[in-house]
């Protein structure tokens, strides 16, 4: 996504040369290695210069019965010429492995699109499983796109021939030499690809060289086979992007990074209480590996004794940190509970999927919000913050922190399984430019006496480690007495209290609400958090470039919200708020600002098109 | 981790005592087990701002409150995942678990089971009352079968559960019994600190309002010789000659369990008397499982034998996987496969 990379104005780079995107979708059996081939693909687009966004789609079954339409499994790729906001809408390219994924994905490809499809998996058996009563490639069913039939499975297995693997490991070049064919399409340099395979493979040389023997084979067989122009080279010219070093970036490893920042930043120490979950997990895989910053990792034995373990380590002076989606928040939300009323720092992360309960693992959804801002017993206020793509969730993973250390208060981070899977290219920051917020805890005796739960200007209290001669004191879950903090059920105390938890987390310093695109007072704006920026940002800048005042408002502070936002929101003439539920973020800004704020919701798991925005803008402006 | 000298300072009970009105139930039990930690810290030497004591949800829970150290009273039966974050955060830090038979075996039995797998260097109190006093006088996990309560007018029909079976089975390193007002729970309290690792120790502790005297049958004077006291080395005898005789706990070979003999003459070893190995972790498990009334309790130290704590094993790792390293978030960042953009457009 361009947004984090480029300082290129609308007006600049619709005045530039047509420009060029492309949308491949690899698709196929689980098992056949399309996020890999997406991945590296992904890889080469990016070191070609282009901007790119992708979309990885997979089931959430490990090992999906071979062949069948459950175990399809996906991988989008949008890379250009031009800035890139989103993987896409319809592909111009899909490559099909087997009957199944033809019949899952075929639909959403364009007009005229074209279909790579290896005929050596369109046998009886896989046709059966694909529920096809005929073979589509030779019953003119696709005749409204580009069909290339190759045995791409009798192909793989020639070009690996010479290195005496058996028929399914020789099977399972076949993604290899799809790359090899899809590098060619698109004129990319395969020598990376040559280094990674080689390096992955380093102990076992013989699959290395199949592997290169058939990604070779696939773009040799680009490169020489004559098939009725139908499959030609092309080249999308590099994007425009502001000059620096970068590197693709996920979601997962932004925050990963991101909180690694933070702490670094804090002069914290960093633990890490987490257990696994689909899509957070790789929140805790990265975070194993950075020991030498500082990092302790503790998978716990459930999700609950994961934020236990990181308010403990809150209380002892690490900062803790603990991360989880939907259903293993809302086994933390008693947790979330005591580091609100003991005011211990926290940082929560929730990559969001779809639900209720075990919903859709796999797939992304912004349902959570209610659950981030309101989801508690008792009145129990914490900031919510919202990344918008995977290089902004190592920004928002900084902020957390900072908010957590400076108001002693749980932070919600909110991503979600599309940002945590997606990468895009990400120009990599200088850590120098990044103003630090040390923690200073409190050490001695301050004049007057001890007070656990004295304030200062941010309402935080006071961050003692437990070992500091003279400072012993103890927390809990009870209501405490203001100042003291001892245990206190007084009426008085208690109003007291819930004022000044509420107020300290109003008071967050949060900055003023930007406009992404446009302007105060414009005709409509589209109010988005999240994940949804890059369709967004994409229709928004589309309508303007016809001349539509159409604004684009992007918020990453979720609660409390900034400052102008109401103000800001009354300025537009309609405003319209897309999400991925049923409508969670538009009813907070009716609440709180008393807005005629509409919804265009979008549950299927998928996120939203440019297109679905853009028919909602023209809607709303008719 | 904090800069902590390691050399105890000299304290009085009364440095551990807090400026709080103690508020539990006049005659409970857990006063006996209050005074009982107060009079031992000084004598193992601990000092206030290094001790940390975890509690969870219950009666016992309050515990911290009064005890002049730092203290965290969580959430209903997680103390053992707050506390292991603490030790984890801060591995010089003496940590102390206060928990129930509600708190720990049933709303908290995952993590206690955790805990002691993983064998956290901690102290671990759980005080058996037998029922859920907090909420007035629910049967609870270690109640015994037709306990009846709000919730069970009938009597309760299912099995209780036995804590120290429970933390052996877990793989404790670390087992030991006591009761409120016994003269040797400091003792048994300096050995569970003694030892590294989890220490756990079951009290029994009379609650005086809803299961008054549960454990009367060993606990008063005139039934005293009901209690097995263990000591390392020591033949495992009970009872006297006044209350009918001294007995013994033999094995019986046959059936690899258990039975009480009778001492004549003082000749434990003619009776086949067993004599106490803290280590032996085969007895260890059938004298917690002995049912009690055919035998005696068994109380004191049952089973001691450290092994590498969970702790250590952490610290060991991060320092052994950040040898050698350089944490450079510069250099992080720039992982993996990077590119260059110059003005005119990206090149490698």
């Amino acid at each position: 996504m361009a947004t984090a990379v480029t300082e290129i104005s609308t007006p600049e780079s619709l005045a530039n040369p047509p420009s060029q995107s492309v949308v491949v979708r690899f698709a196929g059996d689980s098992g056949d290695g399309m996020q890999l081939t997406g991945g590296q693909f992904t890889l080469s687009t990016a070191l070609a210069g282009n901007d790119l966004a992708t979309f990885p789609d997979f089931p959430a079954e490990i090992r999906a019965p071979q062949g069948t339409l459950f175990g399809v499994s996906a991988f989008q790729i949008n890379f250009g010429s031009d800035e890139i906001d989103t993987a896409g809408d319809a592909p111009d390219v899909l490559v099909a492995m087997n009957p199944a994924a033809l019949k899952t994905n075929v639909s959403a490809l364009k007009l005229g699109g074209l279909i790579i499809a290896d005929v050596g998996e369109f046998n009886e058996r896989n046709l059966a499983k694909a529920k096809y009563d005929a073979n589509p490639l030779e019953d003119g069913s696709l005749a409204k796109w580009q069909l290339v039939p190759i045995n791409i499975s009798q192909l793989t297995l020639e070009a690996v021939k010479p290195f005496g693997l058996g028929n399914k490991e020789a099977l399972r070049c076949k993604n290899m030499w799809t790359l090899g064919l899809a590098l060619w399409m698109f004129d990319r340099d395969r020598k990376p690809l040559v280094d990674w395979l080689n390096a992955k493979f380093a102990k076992k040389p013989e699959l290395a060289e199949a592997n290169i023997a058939a990604l070779n084979a696939g773009h040799a067989y680009g490169e020489t086979v004559e098939i009725g122009g139908q499959l030609r080279q092309s080249h999308v010219a590099p994007a425009p992007v502001s000059p620096g070093l970068y590197r693709t970036m996920t979601g997962a490893e932004a925050v990963a990074y991101g909180l690694v920042a933070g702490a670094q930043l804090a002069g914290l120490k960093m633990f890490f209480g987490g257990y696994p979950i689909t899509p957070a997990s790789s929140i805790l895989h990265y975070l194993s590996g950075l020991k030498e910053y500082g990092v302790t990792t503790f998978q716990a034995e459930d999700e609950i004794a994961a934020i236990a373990a990181a308010i403990g380590a809150s209380y002892a002076g690490s900062l803790g940190v603990t991360s989880s989606s939907g259903p293993g928040i809302a086994l933390k939300t008693e947790a979330i509970g005591l580091a609100i009323m003991t005011e211990l720092p926290l940082v929560i992360i929730n990559s969001q999927r779809g639900g209720p309960s075990t919903g859709l693992p796999t797939k992304t959804e912004q349902s959570d919000l209610y659950q981030a801002v309101y989801g508690r017993n008792g009145d129990a206020p914490l900031p919510v913050i919202a990344a918008r793509s995977p290089g902004d969730a190592f920004e928002c993973a900084i902020e957390a922190c900072r908010i957590a250390t400076q108001y002693m208060t749980p932070v919600m981070l909110l991503t979600d399984g599309y940002i945590a899977n997606a990468a895009e290219p990400w120009k990599v920051p200088d850590i120098a430019d990044y103003d630090p917020f040390p923690v200073s805890f409190l050490e001695e005796v301050p004049e007057g006496g001890f007070r656990p739960y004295a304030r200062d200007n941010h309402l935080a209290r006071p961050w003692v480690k437990p070992g500091t001669p003279g400072l012993m004191h103890r927390i809990g879950g009870i209501e405490k007495a203001q100042g003291t903090g001892n245990i206190d059920y007084s009426p008085a105390n208690h109003q007291a209290m819930t004022d000044t938890r509420s107020n300290k987390v109003l008071g967050v310093n949060v900055p003023d609400q930007e406009v992404q695109l446009g302007e105060a007072g414009d005709t409509l704006a589209v109010v988005g958090w999240g994940s949804t920026f890059g369709p967004i940002h994409q229709a928004v800048r589309r309508a303007r470039a016809r001349g539509l005042k159409v604004a684009h408002v992007h918020v990453r502070h979720i609660w409390p919200t900034p400052a102008n936002l109401g103000e800001l929101l009354h300025s537009f003439g309609k405003v319209i708020v897309p999400e991925m539920n049923t409508g969670q973020f538009k009813t907070l800004l009716r609440d709180q600002f008393l807005v005629d704020a509409r919804p265009l919701n979008k549950v299927s798991g998928q996120p939203f098109t440019i297109a679905e925005i853009e028919a909602a803008i023209a809607e709303h402006l008719a | 981790m904090n800069q902590i000298t390691p050399i105890a300072r000299a304290t009085t009970p009364k440095d551990w005592e807090t400026d709080q009105e103690v508020r539990w139930c006049p005659g409970c039990g857990d006063y006996a087990i209050l005074k009982a930690v107060q009079r031992t810290m000084p004598e193992i030497g601990a000092t206030p701002e290094n001790t940390v004591f975890v509690s969870g949800i219950g009666c016992s829970s309050r515990f911290p409150y009064y005890m002049e150290t730092y203290g965290f009273h969580t959430i209903h039966g997680r103390a053992p995942a707050v506390a292991t974050g603490v030790k984890l955060a801060n591995p010089d830090l003496d940590v102390w678990i206060i928990t129930g038979d509600g708190d720990a075996l049933s709303i908290g039995g995952n993590h206690t089971f955790h805990l002691i797998r993983r064998n956290l260097d901690c102290q671990v109190l759980l005080f058996n009352n037998e029922i859920y006093g907090l909420t007035k006088g629910q049967y609870s996990p270690t109640s015994a079968v037709g306990t009846r309560s709000p919730s069970t007018p009938y009597g309760s029909v299912d099995r209780p559960a036995q804590a120290c079976a429970f933390a052996l089975g877990a793989g404790a390193r670390f087992v030991a019994r006591a009761y409120d007002v016994s003269k040797d729970l400091s003792s048994v309290l300096k050995a569970a600190h003694g030892h590294r690792g989890t220490s756990f120790v079951e009290i029994f502790q009379n609650c005086i309002v809803y299961n008054a005297d549960v454990f009367a049958g060993f606990t008063e004077k005139a039934n005293a010789h009901h209690q097995l006291w263990l000591n390392n080395g020591e033949p495992m005898l009970f009872g006297s000659d006044k209350s009918g005789g001294v007995k013994g706990i033999a094995l019986d070979r046959d059936r690899l369990e258990l039975k009480v003999v009778d001492v004549v003459g003082g000749d434990w070893q003619a009776a086949g008397v067993l004599v106490h190995d803290v280590t032996n972790r085969s007895i260890a498990h059938m004298l917690v499982e002995m049912p009690f009334g055919p035998f005696p309790m068994a109380l004191g130290v049952l089973y001691d034998d450290p092994s590498p704590t969970f702790e250590a094993a952490v610290m060991a790792q991060n320092a052994s996987a950040s040898e050698g390293k350089t944490p450079d978030l510069g250099k992080l960042l720039k992982k993996g496969q990077t590119w260059q953009v110059e003005r005119d457009g990206p090149s490698l």
